[in-house]
């Protein structure tokens, strides 16, 4: 069976187009053209778009927006962007980066996907022509649920002050697949830890917050001993993958390790 | 299922060809314009030998529908070379070893004639990152690496 590649000059036409059956919506072609060649027969069309208005990148110190078929190149290259520069640059080499969108990201499985974790500790929000705008967190939950025309047109949350940090961790070096990413953004006053938010990549099949984590930090100091109790929480209710990448179990025994290193770094 | 015409520029060569809708940039250039110099080897985008450059960025060819190509300027390791005189980085590698079975070596080449366009002067670590999305099984990477910088090298020698 042949692929048909239909390409329109607009987003809205794009979505009207994604209503048909056995059609899928292409950003990079990363995963969808992956897919193809691995012989995927779900889907007989696929569909994209040149908007320029989706490759957008906005800042300000009100809050950042980036059009989903923006590149990871492009975060890269972004001025406003730095703090985010260690998550695009972990996906892929440069050519991936050339071709892989930040929409894209949000669909990626584990063990990819980990622009995704660093948005989520972002709190990023997600806009979705068809459904407005929904939490990322939620968009991950509801996504396979969420209408056949719906299209990712951007993503958007506050730019954080100097609190963001972003761990992949990989066994091939400079580039692999994630055995676990970690991001978190957490905000301190009068020396203890006033807010938290922690996500991580391949401990579930796509990326989660750590709540429970993120709740036992709160008013404690970023110390050792401060850290000790979210340390322990990190792993309550997570039931990681076991992929040709890692087993669970190893997840379950580096996760600790990693987070400790990433909060008091 | 139709044809769909395709017209790019190809290492400087205007090309045109009909090609069925779907078709990847890998298997255009391979099967239809006889440029076999990118390789297919995962088809994942995970091994990097079928690197090329569209419009200046390197792009993996086997990822790339042919069709979103229309009107691009594709540069492969096939368009480096100035007639019998290999270009810098080839003649790195033939001297440095820097290949073996051959197979990653296109891409290799590509990921690094990017690096330089981009960076004339590297650093040990800008070469690696370069390089980093290039998988090869022979070398171990290190007479990939210093064939970099030795070209790199060459060309701040010929500029000066």
């Amino acid at each position: 069976m042949g692929l048909s590649l239909q390409t329109y000059p607009t987003a809205s036409e794009a979505q009207s187009a994604l209503a048909a059956s056995n059609v899928r919506y292409m950003g990079g072609g990363t995963l969808v053209v992956r897919a193809a060649n691995e012989g995927d027969l779900s889907f007989s069309t696929i569909v994209r778009t040149t908007d320029p208005a989706l490759s957008e990148i906005e800042t300000s110190e009100a809050g950042v927006r980036i059009g989903a078929s923006a590149t990871m190149g492009m975060v890269l290259a972004h001025p406003q962007l730095s703090y985010l520069a260690p998550a695009a640059r972990a996906v892929g080499g440069p050519a991936v980066r050339n071709m892989a969108t930040v929409g894209g990201n949000l669909f990626a499985p584990a063990p990819y996907g980990d622009f995704t974790v660093a948005l989520l500790a972002l709190e990023a929000n997600v806009s979705v022509a068809g459904s407005g705008e929904m939490a990322l967190e939620t968009f991950l939950q509801e996504r396979e649920g969420l209408d056949p025309s719906a299209l990712v047109t951007a993503v958007s949350f506050a730019p954080p002050p100097d609190s963001f940090r972003f761990l992949k961790i990989s066994r091939v070096h400079p580039k692999g697949a994630a055995v676990l990413t970690i991001a978190t953004d957490i905000r301190e006053e009068t020396g203890s830890i006033a807010r938290a938010r922690i996500a991580l990549g391949c401990m579930a099949d796509r990326a989660i917050r750590a709540r429970r984590a993120e709740a036992a930090l709160v008013g404690r100091p970023r110390t050792q001993e401060g850290i000790a109790p979210a340390l322990a929480a990190a792993l309550e209710g997570i039931d990681p993958p076991t992929d040709a990448i890692a087993s669970a179990w190893y997840r379950r025994e580096v996760l600790p390790v990693h987070l400790g290193r990433l909060l008091l770094g | 299922m139709a044809k769909i015409p395709v017209q790019f520029t190809l290492n400087g060569s205007e090309r045109a060809e009909f090609v069925e809708s779907g078709t990847t940039l890998l298997a255009a250039l391979r099967d239809k314009m006889g440029d076999t110099s990118p390789k297919g080897g995962c088809h994942q985008g995970t091994c990097g030998a079928c690197t090329v450059m569209v419009d200046g960025e390197l792009r993996l060819s086997c990822l790339t529908m042919a069709e979103t190509c229309n009107g691009a300027h594709i540069r492969t390791t096939a368009g480096l070379a100035n007639g019998e005189v290999l270009h810098p980085l080839q003649r790195a590698f033939e001297n440095g070893f820097a290949a073996q079975c051959g197979f990653c070596t296109p891409g290799m080449i590509m990921a690094a004639a990017a690096l330089l366009e981009r960076n004339p002067n590297p650093s040990r670590d800008d070469v690696v990152e370069a390089i980093s999305g290039n998988i090869c099984r022979c070398t171990g990477y290190e007479p990939i690496i210093q064939a970099v910088l030795s070209a790199a090298r060459a060309n701040s020698t010929s500029a000066a």
